[in-house]
């Protein structure tokens, strides 16, 4: 649950340096310029804000408000209802495992029990190290790679606990990690920036594993006679009832 | 039952006795995923390869009520749930209002189970580009959004690359439709919302606003996106308008049913033999999907399923074969809705299931109206007792009344979808609810339904290959 802080009003939040600011808002310029109306502008500005600092800070927020002529309230109204904002500093790498029903059943609770005992932190914090933020995901249409883990919003698929375990002893040694489907592994921030609408420049990263999955081509195989039908194990519902 | 025709109304369909299973050649149809299997099936040149882009001159040809008639002919219905049908969708946009029109796709897909969008954009994010400028011709729009949930990075970075090249090869762009006629085409990262599918909390969200959902109407034909008329459509809905338009309507209507004609993508998942996407007509039965795909995981049977995502009320092997399309599944009690089937074996709890998709629905409920925000909240807590033994049976009744509160009362779908799991679990598991009860709790052992609960080396072959 989100815990919410009630005090006195708070100072305004301060200002980026002033060539921090000037970068952010050329970039901001640029974002605007996509939309016949700035406003629709704001979640792309916040996942660029969120693309300097790693999260949204008051700073970002009054940023975001000053570019979009919005109040600071208006813009943190819409800051704090989406989760892919982070509202504290976490780490460079987001590990989010789905623990929707099927990826739950499948075995995303148990890699989620295991990543927490593991790493020694529960839902939502980060490693000592401040490299790994632990978190359970909603659905991430990914169903057929059950169960499934995100790191930065890249598909690693068909996980077990062990396979995510070596995943995040990687990831804190800084070794070179890649996902099942996706590009090599940035930060948490630069991902952010491709968020914002920035196409990803890192060579090779667009065409990175290939061109679909292989559940995705399941059907495909099947219809081209390249894999074979039929029945794997008899399901006795079935014989039973077929052939009638 | 009588077996769907699907091509040509013969009834070659049939299921067949285990060891001359359905063949797949026969009943699947890749159209969308034709080529996902070439390693540059993603690029404008691999999409080129196989008459990419090749619709788009014939339906520029077209004056855009005819093409708005052609599909509305066609009988090309949404794929994002609902199943509305799109060409009347396009030609419910007034006309010489003066006002500018906007296109938008959803592709916010995280309806739990639903996973067809994803991978369609990941493959092949052409297919929704020529979809969109043939769309924007018809309901005269210049600027057209595509609203990507923002957690599918990889997905994003192939939409970007594949705009650009449409607009360096003018597809896109000034006089993209035609002289004096230009296209721009926006992609929108989310941040993280389901309701943002709900077609009017994804145009508030698209303004800049807390993704909530708008009293309808004014519809968004009529009021949609800065309060300009606007279509929003679904992925996959405005990917498939190409190749209706390049091979004809009577080829599209030679596939699937009369009031469900086409092909569109079922998603597999969950304890089966091979988890994947299958591509074919409306209609196909989930008992001829799992006979051609190897059927649930060895040993193990059926026990619960759903049609479209968690939101549809699920169905049990007394189900199997029920036409997958509109009229076949709503027959049966339930919605076609993604055509996500998430198939679980005897040894899912099925209350944990329902359990888990509650306090989804109460993650995500936007706060906007009282009985979903209150009523999963609720829901929630009462559920948690139940699978934990703590509860009695009057909680049961206590669950469907609070559902029956939420279902139709609710200020969007989010709240009936909420409902359909209680409501179908206790219809058909009700004795399984029961023996969680009276200090009971859970009679399942979770690490039996895991991936690695059986044999590993004979689970999922395809996909650890």
């Amino acid at each position: 649950m989100t815990s919410i802080e009630i005090g006195i009003p708070e100072m305004p939040a301060p200002d980026y340096p002033a060539e921090v600011r000037e970068r952010l808002e050329a970039d901001a310029r640029e974002i605007v310029a996509r939309y016949p109306d700035s406003r629709s502008a704001l979640l792309p500005l916040l996942h660029l804000v969120q693309s300097e600092e790693g999260h949204v800070t008051r700073t970002g927020q009054r940023f975001c408000a000053e570019v979009l002529e919005l109040t600071t309230a208006e813009v943190n109204a819409v800051a704090t209802f989406y989760s892919m904002y982070r509202r504290k500093a976490s780490g460079d790498y987001q590990v989010g495992v789905c623990t929707n029903t099927l990826c739950a059943v499948m075995g995303g609770d148990a890699i989620h029990a295991a990543l927490r005992e593991h790493l020694g932190v529960g839902e939502g914090e980060t490693t000592e190290d401040g490299k790994v933020t632990l978190e359970h995901i909603e659905c991430n249409a990914a169903c057929d790679f059950a169960p499934v883990v995100m790191v930065n919003w890249e598909f690693f698929d068909n996980q077990t606990p062990d396979s995510a375990r070596a995943l995040v002893d990687d990831l804190r040694a800084g070794r070179e990690v890649t996902p099942t489907r996706g590009a090599p592994l940035c930060t948490f921030k630069q991902t952010a920036r491709v968020l914002a609408g920035f196409s990803d420049e890192r060579p090779g990263a667009v065409e990175a594993s290939g061109s679909a999955g292989p559940a995705s081509l399941a059907g495909l195989r099947l219809a081209k006679g390249e894999s074979t039908p039929g029945v794997v194990a008899p399901r006795e519902a079935a014989s039973d009832e077929e052939g009638k | 039952m009588t077996a769907v025709t699907h091509d040509g109304g013969q009834d070659g369909a049939s299921p067949q006795p285990a060891g001359g299973a359905a063949d797949p050649q026969k009943l699947l149809t890749p159209v969308l995923s034709a080529h996902w299997d070439e390693s540059d099936s993603y690029t404008l040149a691999g999409y080129r390869r196989h008459g990419g882009y090749q619709a788009l001159p014939k339906a520029l040809a077209m004056d855009p009520d005819d093409l708005i008639a052609y599909v509305k002919e066609a009988g090309l219905r949404g794929r994002g749930g609902a199943g509305f049908p799109t060409g009347m969708k396009w030609q419910f946009i007034p006309q010489g209002d003066g006002k500018p029109h906007y296109l938008v796709v959803n592709a916010d897909e995280s309806e739990p189970g639903t996973c067809k969008d994803i991978p369609l954009l990941f493959a092949n994010p052409h297919s929704l580009i020529e979809g969109i400028v043939i769309a924007c011709h018809a309901i005269r729009s210049h600027h057209a959004f595509i609203y990507l949930r923002g957690e599918v990075v990889p997905v994003l970075r192939r939409l970007h690359l594949a705009v650009r090249e449409a607009r360096e090869a003018g597809y896109l762009g000034p006089d993209a439709l035609g002289p004096g006629k230009d296209l721009e085409l926006t992609v929108h990262a989310g941040a993280g919302a389901y309701i943002c599918g709900e077609e009017t909390a994804l145009l508030d969200s698209l303004e800049g606003r807390r993704g909530q959902p708008r009293l309808r109407p004014p519809f968004p034909a009529v009021a949609g996106l800065y309060a300009c008329p606007t279509v929003v459509n679904n992925v996959e809905s405005i990917a498939s308008v190409p190749a209706l338009v390049d091979r004809g309507k009577d080829w599209f209507r030679s596939l699937g049913s009369e009031k469900s004609p086409g092909f569109t993508l079922y998603s597999l998942s969950g304890h089966v033999a091979r988890p994947g996407q299958y591509e074919a007509p409306l209609g196909i039965t989930l008992r001829q999907l799992l006979d051609m795909s190897g059927g649930m995981r060895p040993g193990h049977r059926l026990k619960f399923w759903t049609p479209g995502g968690s939101s549809t009320p699920m169905l049990t092997d007394e189900h199997l074969d029920v036409p997958l399309d509109y009229e076949g599944v709503g027959g049966a009690g339930s919605m076609l809705g993604t055509k996500a089937l998430q198939c679980f074996d005897e040894t899912t709890c099925v209350v944990r299931a329902v359990t888990r998709w509650t306090e989804f629905y109460a993650h995500e409920s936007c706060g906007k109206c009282t009985p979903c925000r209150e009523g999963t909240y609720w829901l929630v807590q009462l559920l948690r007792d139940i699978e934990a033994g703590k509860a009695g049976r009057a909680d049961l009744d206590k669950i469907a009344d609070i559902a029956d509160n939420i279902n139709g009362k609710s200020f969007c779908a989010l709240g009936d979808g909420a409902a359909s799991p209680i409501f179908s679990s206790l219809q058909y598991f009700r004795d399984e609810y029961e023996a969680h009860l009276a200090g009971r709790g859970c009679p399942f052992d979770p690490e039996k339904s895991t991936v690695w609960g059986d044999d590993p080396s004979s689970a999922h072959l395809e996909v650890n290959a």
